[in-house]
């Protein structure tokens, strides 16, 4: 028993795209986050007092009970760097002459994936506090990008 | 054979929306604390959870069971996503069926999820992953193809026209209308409604289709001593069968739809039926095309080869007919976002059995009841056989 | 339980809600592109298109003949045996007069799809192509066709090497 062969001249790959064009609701939750970053400026998590949990984004519901979360409150916008990375590749693979600087900051129980910016990368340490700098209110769009970046703060 | 009995105690859903506001995470959560709450358990009750979703692009969501679970309240939980396709919905009880009938656990929560909206403009694309991408993609088929050729391939082999299945889609509909959360309930749409509606692609017309949708179902699935704790009213399940074709779509009949029937065959030995048709009173049947109820009623040993369309035209599958077929509505009437729509038929069997299916109550108080559903490349059956006796 | 459950949970939009902006929403275009490797039966199969024959493959456990070609038969889980190169005549087993392109654009003529059992395969074994050169009112389950191939120089190692299939002229 052998096995079929491969036509000598058969060609190696065959090539092709899948078009996906995607459009996300913000949801419910979602929705009432970015509109407070958009028009006050403020990061909102909500509070399950049962599982003793700050969600940061806020959400609509608590996984660990399943109740749903109408203690909504704001959790300022300062918070602590948790952990950081320095991208010194753009998206497309270019290197890039200095690194960006992406960060977890800490909120809440929860937190943003954020960049920063305005800082000596010498000074750059978990545990750092870090703030939110907003973009004018004019230029915001309801979008995490209504964040510009974060940037070091002190208490 | 060794396995213990299962009984489903609780059910929820949301609506089923064109395009729903809230996130696939929020339709999740709100379909599973109302199936919880049906049943007055917590997400403490249980122990493990079974997700079904069908493809990432239609959410355009890597991973989606990654990404539903907190909705589907899995957190610190033993969790599986299940996927065959449009065949997951009734997938997924399966697997949560085996969860507990196993022994391995008590409770279970069954979780289907899909928000179609999301791929934008229109989920038609998403579809096109389907086909082979060396031999098929590149002469650009739609969906529509594949549906539309098998549709008159049955037609063809069995002498059918298109105004016997507009029967079929003109019941379901007419049914939706008796349902909280259709899409498309229409109490007055008539077989000339169909036939005159929006030519797609010969054989199928606009109305001949289901609707893509939003949307979230779940259950509760539960061993008998808990079942005996919670409810008085527990809907066991006595059957399940799935099974596979080759996925060559091209290298098999078109006509009739093999694979349903070794699904359904596996569930009636199961379930110990010998005559289906006089020992199943309600069925579920997966109707994302009207041909489909047909065929899969066929398959189902439920109708004669060929014979499927005249259940509607004598008003047999009607609600008040001898074998009321899809009395939810299905598919072409609630909606259909793909695992979900699967689940929701598993949950109308639920509440047709305890009596609490509302104006859709079928009369006779049904004793037994089947869902099934369809999907990959049009080859994987899925079937569940449910009672109000263990 | 729907029964005694006035109210499901689940907010409805309308597209205009999207366009007047009462909702807030992201659009996103992923950017997938793909290398698939032929692999040996169909990297097989594209090689013979390129020189303007089908390729099928033969199971001697199961006597039958499919195609494309594959090197495992999915029935006996056995190797397939050998290649068959099949003629480019055949039947068609169904078909579609399709109004809808696949990005969903509205077309006046239909794109008729089709499956056509290849002459040289075992029965029901066809692969999807489409029909040309015929009137839409035409074309019947059954009817022989032919393949109509792009000029040999033109050709890549694709199934669009076929461009169509057309009617055999009966006589
Ligand atoms: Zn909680
Ligand atoms: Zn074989």
């Amino acid at each position: 028993m052998s096995l079929l062969e491969r036509y000598p001249n058969a060609p190696g790959a065959w090539l092709g795209e899948l078009p996906i064009t995607s459009r996300y609701t913000a949801g419910l939750a979602g929705e009432r986050f970015l509109r407070a970053i958009k028009d006050d400026g403020k990061i909102m998590g909500s509070r399950c007092d049962r599982c003793g949990i700050t969600y940061v984004p806020a959400r609509q519901f608590c996984e660990r009970c399943l109740d749903e979360l109408d203690e909504w409150l704001d959790v300022g916008t300062k918070g602590e760097v948790y952990t950081f990375t320095l991208l010194f590749e753009n998206l497309d693979g270019t290197a890039r002459e200095e690194p960006e600087v992406v960060a977890f900051i800490r909120l809440g129980d929860g937190g943003l994936v954020h960049k920063l910016d305005e800082i000596h990368l010498d000074d750059l340490d978990i545990g750092m506090l870090v703030e939110a700098v907003f973009k004018p209110e004019t230029e915001r769009q309801g979008s995490i990008l209504d964040i510009a970046y974060f940037r070091p703060t002190s208490p | 054979m060794g396995m213990r009995k299962v009984a489903v105690v609780g059910a929820g859903m949301t609506k089923f929306m064109r395009r729903a506001q809230e996130t696939g995470k929020e339709l999740s959560w709100q379909a599973a604390r109302m199936a919880l709450a049906s049943c007055e358990m917590t997400l403490d009750d249980i122990q493990a959870v079974c997700l079904g979703t069908a493809p990432d692009a239609f959410d355009s969501i890597h991973l989606k069971g990654e990404y539903l679970s907190d909705g589907a309240g899995a957190w610190g939980k033993p969790y599986m996503r299940s996927y065959v396709g449009g065949g997951t919905g009734v997938f997924a009880p399966i697997q949560g069926w085996y969860h507990v009938a196993s022994g391995l656990f008590d409770a279970v929560l069954v979780v289907c999820e899909e928000k179609m909206s999301s791929f934008y403009p229109h989920a038609q694309g998403a579809f096109l992953t389907i086909f082979d991408h060396t031999t098929e993609r590149p002469l650009k088929p739609n969906l529509l193809w594949i549906f539309a050729m098998e549709m008159n391939r049955y037609m063809q082999t069995y002498g059918i026209s298109k105004e016997d299945i507009a029967h079929v889609a003109v019941k379901n509909k007419r049914n939706a209308a008796d349902h909280p959360c259709a899409l498309l309930g229409n109490p007055d749409i008539t077989v000339e409604d169909v036939l005159n509606s929006e030519l797609l692609a010969w054989p199928v017309n606009r109305l001949d289709v289901s609707p893509v949708s939003d949307g979230a179902v779940a259950l509760v699935m539960v061993a008998e001593h808990v079942a005996k704790r919670v409810t008085d009213k527990p809907v066991w399940i006595q059957g399940v069968g799935w099974s596979l074709d080759t996925a060559y779509w091209t290298n098999r009949d078109l006509a009739y739809p093999r694979y349903v029937e070794y699904a359904a065959r596996m569930a009636y030995e199961m379930a110990g039926i010998k005559e289906p048709r006089k020992e199943i009173n309600i069925v579920e049947p997966y109707d994302p095309f009207d041909y489909k109820e047909c065929h899969h009623l066929e398959g189902l040993l439920l109708a004669d080869r060929g014979q499927a369309p005249q259940l509607a035209i004598d008003g047999v599958s009607l609600r008040d007919g001898d074998m009321p077929v899809c009395p939810s509505g299905g598919l072409l009437g609630v909606g259909n976002p793909i695992a979900a729509a699967g689940l929701m038929k598993v949950a109308e069997i639920f509440w047709q059995l305890r009596g609490e299916a509302g104006a859709r109550q079928v009369p006779g108080q049904p004793k037994r009841g089947l869902a099934q559903a369809w999907g990959d490349l049009m080859q994987v059956g899925t079937v569940v056989i449910m009672g109000t006796n263990p | 339980m729907t029964s005694k459950i006035k109210v499901f949970p689940g907010t409805p939009l309308r597209e205009v809600d999207f366009k007047e902006g009462k909702i807030l929403y992201r659009h996103d275009e992923m950017n997938g592109q793909y290398a698939w490797d032929t692999g040996i039966g169909i990297g097989s199969y594209l090689a013979a298109l390129k020189e303007g024959v089908l390729l099928g493959s033969y199971c001697r456990s199961c006597r039958r003949t499919v195609v494309p070609p594959r090197t495992v038969c999915e029935w006996c889980f056995r190797p397939m045996n050998s290649y068959i190169p099949l003629k480019d005549t055949g039947t068609v087993n169904t078909f579609s007069l399709c109004y809808i392109t696949w990005d969903l654009k509205r077309i006046k003529e239909p794109e008729i799809s089709a499956v056509i059992e290849i002459d040289g395969a075992s029965p029901l074994h066809g692969i999807m192509h489409k029909l040309g050169e015929v009137d839409p009112e035409d074309v019947h389950i059954g009817m022989r066709v032919q393949a109509v191939w792009k000029p040999a120089d033109e050709r890549e190692g694709a199934i669009t090497d076929i461009l169509y299939f057309k009617p055999i002229k009966e006589g």
